[in-house]
């Protein structure tokens, strides 16, 4: 493995004097699609602002690669109805661009025609395209985004991860994003870590989807019966780190059984 | 306007021997600052930020003649503590909308208070409160034009930074600025800007001079710069439809400035109106 672009060596935030973040380790390697998964108040914006550097933490460390170019698309960005501002200046901010690199931009994002558009008249899912040209034209290293589907239908949803993968794949991007459903970031990331304050499991989509702690996290109604039902025969658990794909999916065709039966 | 009849040598002398240019371009400059500034208070929606500032001078025109000081000195010590005391409550997240009634009405009725006391203050308190453009001097001329100068430098100085921060602070963060640098860069210039108009729309109407125009000019601009530069237009044309109403229908001036402006919202907003059908 190469250097990460970015890690986090037992992170504790507090806010407040409460403590927000326990002990939070993780690192981003190049080119890796990683979301993290959590439950609201969970701490997942709070890590996020943390690995920008918005936030200092109580203890631990974040180092990020020497030169790393980091590209954020925020939760909430509200452009007040009082700030004229078209989405051609949006680009330029705050460094400014050329413009035939802001209209590549807005090419490669699928928004070709909006440039002359007001920020304040776009739909929701070409506000996030256009968050997401903006963090692109700084031609970063790593992307973070914080729920960048928030209000945006499935469809939509799905659109927006097949273009986060697509720029992956061409430009060799890392993505660290936030979500708090699993099931629409399943085909998009290629690990997932859940939070809750701390972090409760971390491996692949599939592997974090079957992990007891997840399930107990977010408590998937009938499925929660399975789950402990799971629980008590998925004896993989305990090598669950290693992140060993064939246990978890011995135990999912189990309870998969079990169900039938 | 009445120049012709003088017979000075040079022409700029006779120029700025007019009262009314000199008011003019009192107006004018305190115009150019306060395009750029008020467009931002309007975007942060810092209104009462603005008026708790401009109440504070008062007290500082009490604290300066009292002690013999430059009034500049004074209005702009205080505009100064003012802003900057509001600036750390609100990043602190006291309950803004209350805390800035409390200081700016506080702060305007105990400058009135210590005004009182100062013998000889209280016969042209008027003008503190709503300026006295027509008795301008050339030195209060340069000192406007100065302080605008340099308000507009510095806004020109930080303009990117201060749009990102505007937009969302921590996307600017995340782009290596500091928005509570920003923050403090719209402080300093909004208490020099306090300062300077101090004797132009006098203390109760300087917010109205930042709000006005920005407010007149939104609907008509598309972006941040245009709608920057048309207040600061929208501004100078109110100052000049201002002294022309005052000199017509003997009317005080800061608040006439303040009354064109209004005007020319009033024609913006249903012009924009229109446009939207």
């Amino acid at each position: 493995m190469t250097t990460p672009l970015i890690t986090a060596d037992n992170l504790t935030i507090r806010m407040d004097r409460q403590e927000v973040l326990t002990k939070v380790s993780l690192s981003i390697q190049r080119a890796e699609i990683v979301t993290i998964l959590g439950p609201n108040g969970s701490g997942k914006s709070t890590l996020l602002r943390a690995l920008l550097g918005i936030l200092r933490p109580a203890s631990g460390t974040v180092t990020q690669r020497p030169g790393l170019v980091i590209g954020y698309v925020p939760q909430k960005l509200a452009v007040d109805r009082t700030l004229p501002m078209t989405v051609r200046r949006f680009l330029s901010l705050p460094v400014r661009v050329t413009d035939a690199d802001a209209e590549a931009a807005l090419i490669r994002v699928g928004l070709p025609e909006v440039a002359g558009r007001q920020m304040a008249d776009l739909s929701g899912g070409q506000f996030q395209r256009v968050l997401l040209a903006r963090a692109l034209l700084t031609r970063p290293d790593l992307l973070i985004l914080d729920e960048p589907t928030q209000g945006l239908d499935q469809p939509g949803e799905a659109a927006f991860y097949r273009l986060i993968e697509e720029v992956r794949r061409e430009t060799g991007v890392a993505v660290l994003m936030v979500s708090h459903d699993l099931h629409v970031v399943m085909a998009a990331s290629d690990r997932v870590i859940c939070l809750n304050g701390h972090v409760c499991c971390e491996g692949t989509p599939r592997v974090v989807s079957n992990a007891p702690e997840y399930r107990a996290l977010f408590g998937l109604g009938t499925q929660g019966a399975l789950a402990l039902y799971q629980h008590v025969h998925d004896h993989s658990h305990d090598h669950g780190h290693d992140h060993s794909h064939h246990g978890h999916d011995h135990a999912h065709h189990n309870h998969k059984d079990h169900h039938h039966a | 306007m009445g120049m012709t009849t003088r017979t000075t040598t040079t022409k700029t002398t006779t120029m700025l021997d007019d009262f009314l240019i000199r008011a003019a371009l009192a107006g004018v400059g305190l115009a150019l600052a306060t395009g750029p500034l008020g467009s931002f208070v309007v975007w942060r929606r810092m209104a009462y930020f603005g008026d708790a500032t401009a109440h504070a001078a008062i007290l500082g025109v009490a604290m300066a003649l009292a002690t013999d000081l430059p009034v500049v000195a004074g209005t702009l010590t205080v505009a100064l503590a003012m802003a900057v005391t509001v600036s750390t409550l609100a990043a602190r997240g006291w309950a803004m909308d209350t805390t800035l009634g409390v200081l700016a009405h506080s702060a305007l009725a105990l400058g009135l208070v210590a005004v009182s006391f100062v013998p000889g203050a209280r016969t042209d308190l008027s003008a503190w409160l709503f300026g006295d453009i027509l008795a301008v001097s050339r030195g209060d001329l340069l000192f406007i034009w100065g302080g605008a100068g340099l308000v507009v430098a510095l806004m020109l100085w930080r303009w990117q930074a201060l749009l990102t921060a505007t937009l969302n602070e921590d996307l600017a963060h995340a782009s290596g600025l500091n928005p509570a640098r920003e923050r403090l860069v719209l402080t300093l210039a909004l208490a020099v800007v306090v300062a300077v108009a101090i004797k132009v729309v006098g203390a109760l109407l300087i917010a109205a001079m930042l709000i006005i125009p920005a407010a007149a000019a939104r609907g008509l601009a598309r972006t941040p710069e245009s709608m920057a530069v048309l207040a600061s237009l929208i501004g100078a044309a109110s100052t000049l439809g201002g002294l022309q109403l005052s000199l017509w229908q003997d009317t005080p001036a800061g608040p006439s400035i303040i009354t064109a402006a209004a005007v020319i919202f009033a024609l913006s907003a249903s012009l924009g109106r229109m446009r939207r059908g």
